[in-house]
């Protein structure tokens, strides 16, 4: 199947390929996965006090769709606050990447990843949306 | 003699619907329904009935594939039970797991970049025997249980670990 040239742009390229530490309070991570194609999906976001989607990383094992999708919402997602990274569409990712019709669960693979950790981050500041400002642990 | 195309797939080899299938029954029942049906003894027959024979085997092949393979035949069953197993939209697959799946990705892409045998020899037999697990998981779900909702999510991990397997496949192709 011949790929867009944004799709191939994010495979061969990807944008922010990395792992935050999940343990991390400012951290929310998303994980999510395909079983019809084995794809495998971890998009992470680091959050500010304010709520606001500071940066972004992600690791993506599956075909230059899902690459390309979960690239693409890292680029996105960055300064947007969380309420504005939940409303992101698969639509949005498919319609910007060009996916054809078969493709289109990838950029729903990666529309739920973010959802997923987004989710992860508000349940560490527990749940309603209240972005408490978090103090640094001491470890001994 | 007819094929009755409103039966399902088990009663079309004579089967009770389970998990547990006695495969030899089942090539013994498709072989005797092949020859009945195939499209040679039709050679002199009129044109519908040709046609209608052409249909009978390919319903009777399609019945045969899914129950032969484990995974499409509980893929069947969850449906004869109103459950799509594949169908987008399920409850999300639990953390640990696919944390799990991450980890073996990355051990495989580690193993082909390092052309290390060993190490994919080693991640086949742990995937394998998890897949092996998984499977007699959702048999005891299947039949033991009837937690068809439960089945179904174990089969998801299932169908994960096979497609993970046919990379290892392809990996040991590409390194050859």
């Amino acid at each position: 199947m011949a790929y867009s040239e944004k799709v191939l742009d994010h495979y061969e390229n990807p944008r922010n390929v990395g792992s935050f530490d999940k343990d991390s309070a400012d951290i929310g991570t998303g994980m999510v996965g395909a079983p019809a194609c084995g794809d495998v999906m971890k998009l992470q976001i680091r959050v500010n006090d304010q709520g606001v989607i500071e940066d972004a990383k992600f690791k993506t094992y599956g075909c230059g769709s899902a690459i390309a999708s979960s690239s693409l919402v890292t680029e996105w997602v960055k300064g947007k606050t969380l309420d504005e990274a939940m409303a992101l569409k698969n639509t949005q990712i498919a319609e910007e990447l060009a996916l054809p019709p078969v493709k289109i669960h990838c950029s729903i693979l990666a529309e739920d990843a973010i959802k997923a950790a987004v989710a992860d981050y508000k349940q560490k500041h527990g749940a309603g949306g209240e972005y408490v400002a978090c103090q640094p642990v001491e470890e001994n | 003699m007819a094929i009755d195309f409103n039966q399902n797939h088990f009663a079309l080899f004579g089967l009770t619907p389970a998990f547990a299938v006695d495969l030899e029954a089942l090539d013994r029942a498709y072989r005797e329904l092949q020859t009945e049906i195939h499209p040679d003894r039709f050679a002199h027959a009129g044109e519908a009935d040709q046609r209608l024979a052409v249909q009978w085997a390919t319903r009777a092949n399609e019945a045969y594939q899914a129950l032969k393979h484990p995974f499409a035949r509980a893929c069947y069953l969850l449906l004869m039970h109103g459950i799509d197993a594949m169908a987008p939209g399920h409850a999300p697959m639990p953390m640990a797991f696919l944390e799990r799946q991450m980890a073996s990705r990355e051990a495989l892409a580690e193993a082909v970049a390092n052309a290390d045998y060993d190490a994919l020899g080693r991640l086949e037999k742990v995937t394998r025997n998890e897949a092996e697990r998984l499977l007699a998981d959702v048999a005891e779900l299947l039949d033991g249980r009837q937690d068809y909702a439960g089945a179904a999510e174990v089969l998801r991990q299932y169908r994960f670990l096979e497609k993970f397997l046919a990379d290892v496949g392809h990996a040991y192709d590409e390194m050859e």
